[in-house]
């Protein structure tokens, strides 16, 4: 099937180019960091994790999402997400291979990466996450790839392939919960240590994968002849509704805990998000903005007729990816880490090369995910002919 | 206690010029003596060993003196730039050290005085349940140490120590495009030839003075400040009942850093 891969038309083309340079702009970025260390990022000792790892965490998110069709065809019986199953494991491939760049971009010493397997440590939340990220890869793998060829032959899958699609129901859960148990075992991070960071989690991949594989359908929709059903798209529109729904009702019940019982330890991180602590404020416009897309995502998602006009429902989801991932991507790791233990604000941005390699990475992510879903497109154009 | 530790070493010394060694050399120069303070007196043989820092008898000064006697014996390096700090021991006032503690009409004496802020080697450590490569580990005596060639720099130790005890290596000290700056910063740098330098990439901390007491020498920090004061820090191993340390916790009023985390520090201030 690989094959398909290399026949394309010219926008195909230079997309893949247009990565191609952005990838070799963050490996360029990237030999420098290995080279100088990680003192060319924006991190420091009080914010020790920054942009790197909230990628990761939002793209751990987007990968588990992936469940999100798979799950109605294959517990649901759902027939019509039979057309998109694969389209929501190819973007989980793209998704953990992502994070899993990231994770390796952020050590201090790559090289030595493969202690993590030679020294195993159940104790660590790290060890876990490790296994279950790289087990979701090749189930993924294994299930797309696998869906994919059978259709194209004309063919069932076999048995197995159901099988490993049942396991990767609950191995998404997984995923993104063991990614919360990251943060929210830490004694003194009052901010990541809530019961509910893995629910949270959960809610936010929830809204922002769908979303994002919403407006991939469209897209996919214009540049070829498949069309992923209307159908499709106006069921995935629902999930996103309920799960951001949830997702900002969790958020709620975390600012309600932390400003009723008014423990300072609590309201320091949600006001240094919002207002700023000690004149550093510099994520709050961020967060506003948040706010903002979160409130115009939720209205256009909850009325029906805005939900069901794909033009406002691609509206709706940009809104919530964008919300998503400055919670995440920004305001989860970085309010975390500010201010410190001590009650002391180091401020943390990130910098030039450190965002280069980031975008390195993402092109990298889409990259694959370009590559693979020509060749599901493909498949399905050539099936249908 | 039969001999003390000053005692130990001048009859092992004397011993050794005798061309004895060992448990007989003390026996035939100070017979009798020996059973009890071969436990107490080694630095090799404790369980839990816990550090008091004494507040009456400590002042900026002397903090500095041990901060400093700390960062030469380890080769410490100053980096010019707090964002790349690294530091085993260092000063943090009464506000920043015990948060929570402090209170709007807490007068300038207090709120300004500096604390000694050390890895609190805690029986409960965090950083050692989240490292993915057991890279800080807790050793049989309790210290919490780190294997700077095993860990692959993930910071998961960084983001669980509660207590801001773990620097992490931004860059090589000896990376060239500073070289001229950092000499001028780090005077005769390395300062200790016998203690391995860092390289890039990897976590570090305080470790009790884990070579030092291989040795049977106190840690770095306590030996210079009792130089000054007698008794401004004291060092021993709270497993056994005798100890100095468990005097002192028995009968004087201490105090931890957030002690409701559960990491249970081993390091007490006397306030
Ligand atoms: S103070 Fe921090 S680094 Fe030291 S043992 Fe406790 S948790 Fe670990
Ligand atoms: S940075 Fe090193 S010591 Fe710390 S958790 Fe990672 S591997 Fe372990
Ligand atoms: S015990 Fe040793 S390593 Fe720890 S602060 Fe004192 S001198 Fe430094």
């Amino acid at each position: 099937m690989l094959e398909t891969a290399l026949k394309g038309k010219q926008g195909y083309w230079s997309w893949l180019i247009f990565l191609l340079v952005m990838m070799g702009i963050g490996l360029g970025c990237y030999l420098y960091q290995f080279n100088e260390g990680l003192r060319i990022t924006g991190m420091s000792r009080d914010v020790s994790w920054g942009f790197y790892i909230a990628q990761f965490t939002y793209l751990v998110g987007v990968a588990a999402s992936g469940v999100m069709v798979v799950l109605p065809y294959y517990l649901h019986d759902y027939k019509a997400f039979g057309r998109i199953t694969v389209l929501g494991e190819f973007m989980a491939i793209a998704a953990v291979t992502m994070c899993i760049l990231f994770i390796f971009v952020d050590l201090g010493n790559p090289v030595r990466i493969m202690n993590v397997i030679m020294f195993p440590s159940p104790t660590s939340i790290l060890f876990w996450d490790m296994i279950v990220l790289n087990v979701y890869l090749l189930l993924n793998v294994f299930v797309g790839w696998n869906v994919l060829s059978a259709e194209r032959k004309g063919i069932p899958y076999q048995k197995w392939v159901k099988v490993l699609a049942y396991i990767s129901i609950p191995w998404a859960f997984s995923i993104h919960t063991v990614t919360a148990f990251l943060y929210a075992g830490l004694p003194g991070r009052h901010f990541w240590m809530t019961a509910i960071m893995a629910a949270r989690f959960l809610s936010s991949a929830f809204c922002s994968g769908p979303a994002l594989l919403i407006l991939i359908c469209l897209i996919v929709r214009r540049v070829s002849k498949f069309d992923p059903g209307k159908e499709q798209i106006r069921t995935l529109g629902g999930i996103v509704a309920y799960a951001m729904i949830i997702n900002v009702f969790f958020y709620l019940l975390e600012i309600f805990t932390a400003f009723y019982s008014q423990i300072p330890g609590h309201m320091v991180h949600f006001e240094f998000l919002f207002v700023g602590v000690d004149g550093y404020g510099k994520l709050a416009p961020w967060m506003w903005t948040a706010t903002g897309f979160a409130v115009l995502s939720l209205i256009l998602l909850i009325i029906p007729s805005t939900r069901r006009n794909e033009e406002t429902l691609a509206v709706a989801c940009v809104s919530v990816i964008v919300a998503t991932w400055i919670d995440k991507g920004l305001g989860l790791v970085i309010g975390g880490f500010t201010p410190n233990p001590f009650e002391r604000v180091t401020p943390y941005w990130p910098t030039t090369p450190e965002i280069l390699i980031t975008l390195g990475v993402w092109a990298t992510g889409f990259f694959i995910l370009t590559v693979l879903y020509k060749i599901a497109v493909s498949v399905k154009e050539e099936v249908a002919a | 206690m039969g001999v003390n530790r000053r005692e130990f070493l001048k009859i092992a010394g004397a011993a050794s010029l005798f061309g004895l060694g060992g448990k007989t050399a003390i026996e035939i120069l100070a017979p009798g003596k020996v059973e009890a303070s071969m436990e107490a007196l080694p630095l090799t043989g404790g369980e839990r060993w816990a550090m008091v820092v004494d507040m009456h008898k400590m002042d900026d000064a002397l903090m500095d003196k041990c901060i400093e006697a700390c960062h030469r014996e380890h080769n410490v390096p100053d980096l010019g730039n707090p964002k790349e700090e690294v530091k085993w021991l260092w000063k943090e006032d009464y506000h920043h050290s015990f948060p929570g503690q402090h209170h709007q009409y807490i007068g300038d004496h207090f709120k300004h005085t500096n604390f000694l802020l050390m890895c609190n080697h805690c029986t409960n450590p965090p950083c050692c349940r989240v490292c993915p490569t057991q890279a800080t580990f807790q050793r049989k005596d309790g210290i919490v140490m780190m294997d700077m060639h095993r860990c692959i720099g993930c910071r998961f130790c960084m983001a669980a120590c509660p207590f801001g005890a773990r620097s992490f290596n931004w860059g090589d000290p000896y990376r060239v495009t500073r070289v001229e700056e950092l000499k001028k910063l780090n005077p005769g740098f390395p300062t200790n030839r016998e203690y391995p330098t860092r390289s890039k990439g990897v976590v570090e901390k305080c470790t009790f003075c884990t070579e030092r007491l291989a040795k049977g020498l106190l840690p770095a920090c306590v030996e210079v400040a009792n130089k000054v004061e007698e008794g401004a820090m004291i060092f021993g191993d709270l497993a056994d009942p005798e100890s100095e340390v468990r005097q002192v916790l028995k009968e004087t009023y201490t105090i931890r850093r957030k002690p409701e985390l559960g990491t249970e520090p081993n390091l007490f201030f006397i306030v």
